[in-house]
């Protein structure tokens, strides 16, 4: 018999008052620490009225798997170390790509409990030190190394199987993949600091060029969906998904700084509040209720829309954990933004756009941004921090009012599904 | 069936895929519960008195996919770009699900392979040293 109640409250309300990024994408010559530190430094230079390093109290990080990509374990100490912070506590978290969306979680509750007033919260993953084959076995352990990764499963695998349930089961095909890649591209071309900052139509359009430079055969391509469609360019990796259904091996580091919001005024005026928080576990995907949904996505969010007291229908930008195309398009089902199985659709008529009624990935997603799996959730958060204060850019979504914001990281295959709602003020 | 005492873990359930060419998980005495991965908690009642069971190796084909770009050691036996492997998800014909590999079809065209066709356990070539249930249309 269940003797706890599912009704969590924030024992008092915790804000955001600054955000930053390193460059996302592939650096030889730097390492984790390096990324956090120039993400770090981005944060300060952009903290309206600047902070002392002192007076940060805690901090948390996450991060992946240091140990397999650079054999560096105990991470936590090494930031506070470069950072200037020592000595005080600083705690790795890891929940595979949701160990900063985790991370933040924890900073947030050692806020509201009146613990510490002011709290670093911050992500990071150096991933390119290993050839993709040695990458994919890294990810692959985020999966059940006794009962899923023996089948040969691979993370584009899981993805790929659920995928073919999905268009199983409902109207999904394999454009639709290719039209969240298209999308997530065209916004990612807007972001500086995304590692794809490219359309999929000038990525297109610089292969023809290559061949015509080169004397090869010009390959004739009348749209994007053309050029994705030519294994040439787009390989299959785990079918139905191909090269560019997979979110890119990325360097890159993120972190944003919160604080009691009773204090916010002092760093900035314009804070941004965690309205809500939801957190859950789930089961591989073979264990799992539907093969069509990760059931602590739904959970997560619920939990996370209860908290803020808001529903699906108030949230006006979303960052989607979108590893794969079709994570975006179940994200998005998952979230109740559109009804199961409608996902798909919601794409084709533009909703999910940067112009659309649900703005999705405005950032470029993981897809074009980057997935520097450790930073990934707090990136997310960092970009709709941007987005409530209309500060985004050249991909700031238009809507004058726009007051409510959401993030959705996922951990694995569903093993860990963490969701933030922001709000202006 | 003479009893069975192996422990409820993992080397327990590979030690019958290799040795036996037995497909074994555990049935909660409690509820009934099925589970193919020998767990030593009911998920369902989290009951603690479980017992080992034999899945008949009969099930049907979930879901799938056909990966060219493999982990190491799957690379290592010649699985790649130009020879897809194929691997998913069965529903077992007592109900639970788990993963395989799935044997006898053609990867290299996965249009053509039907979810939902009937599969049978077939551990003749299974790897002891990293052993997994395997399955082909039945």
């Amino acid at each position: 018999m269940s003797t706890t109640t599912n009704r969590r409250q924030l024992g008092r309300s915790v804000s955001i008052v600054g955000a930053g990024m390193s460059a996302f994408g592939a650096f030889q010559d730097k390492d984790s620490r390096d990324l956090f530190v120039e993400a770090f430094q981005d944060m300060l230079d952009n903290l309206d009225q600047g902070i002392d390093i002192e007076d940060i109290e805690c901090a948390y990080v996450g991060n992946y798997s240091s140990d397999l990509f650079e054999h560096q374990g105990h991470t936590a100490p090494i930031i506070a170390d470069w950072l200037g912070m020592t000595p005080v506590p600083v705690t790795r978290i890891e929940n595979a790509c949701a160990s900063s969306g985790s991370a933040l979680r924890e900073g947030v509750m050692a806020i509201a409990s009146g613990m510490y007033d002011i709290v670093l919260v911050g992500g990071m993953e150096k991933m390119t030190n290993l050839p993709t084959e040695g990458v994919t076995d890294v990810l692959a352990t985020a999966a059940d190394g006794l009962y899923e990764v023996p089948a040969g499963l691979t993370f584009p695998g899981i993805f790929g199987a659920i995928a073919k349930a999905h268009m199983d089961r409902y109207e999904t095909n394999l454009d639709h993949l290719l039209k969240v890649a298209i999308k997530n591209h065209v916004n990612g071309s807007k972001n500086p600091k995304a590692q794809f900052n490219v359309t999929i139509r000038t990525l297109m359009e610089r292969r023809v060029a290559r061949a015509e430079q080169r004397g090869q055969p010009v390959p004739e391509y009348n749209n994007e969906m053309d050029f994705l469609n030519d294994p040439g360019a787009n390989p299959w990796i785990a079918w139905p998904l191909r090269l560019y259904d997979c979110a890119p091996i990325t360097d890159g580091a993120a972190c944003v700084l919160l604080v009691a919001s009773d204090i916010a005024h002092n760093f900035t005026e314009k804070p941004i509040t965690i309205a809500g928080t939801g957190q859950a576990s789930g089961r591989p995907l073979h264990d799992a209720d539907e093969l069509t949904s990760l059931s602590a996505a739904k959970v997560a969010a619920e939990r996370a829309y209860e908290m803020a007291g808001v529903t699906s229908d108030d949230i006006q930008v979303a960052e989607v954990h979108d590893c794969f195309t079709i994570a975006e398009i179940i994200a998005s089902e998952d979230l109740g933004f559109f009804e199961p199985g409608e996902g798909a659709r919601a794409l084709d008529e533009g909703r999910t756009a940067l112009d659309g009624d649900k703005p999705i990935n405005t950032s470029g997603g993981l897809k074009a941004k980057g997935h520097p799996v450790g930073a990934s959730g707090v990136a997310q958060v960092a970009e709709i921090f941007h987005q409530l204060r209309g500060e985004a850019g050249e991909r700031q979504v238009k809507d004058p009012n726009l007051e409510v914001g959401l993030t959705h990281n996922v951990g694995g295959t569903g093993g860990t599904c963490v969701v933030n709602i922001l709000r202006r003020g | 069936m003479a009893a069975e005492t192996r422990a409820f873990n993992a080397a327990s359930f590979n030690a019958y895929l290799t040795e036996e060419k037995r497909l074994m998980g555990v049935r909660c005495r409690g509820c009934g519960t099925l589970s193919p991965e020998p767990r030593p908690i009911c998920h369902s009642c989290h009951g603690r008195d479980l017992e080992w069971h034999e899945f008949s190796g009969r099930a049907q084909l979930s879901t799938f996919t056909c990966i060219s770009i493999g982990p190491v050691y799957m690379v290592e036996q010649g699985y790649g770009r130009n020879n897809p492997y194929c691997t998913g998800i069965v529903k077992l014909e007592e109900g639970p699900r788990l993963s395989a590999r799935i044997l006898g079809v053609d990867a290299a065209n996965p249009q053509l392979i039907q979810t939902g066709i009937d599969l049978i356990l077939d551990l003749e070539g299974v790897d002891p040293e990293r052993p997994t249930p395997m399955f082909r249309p039945a």
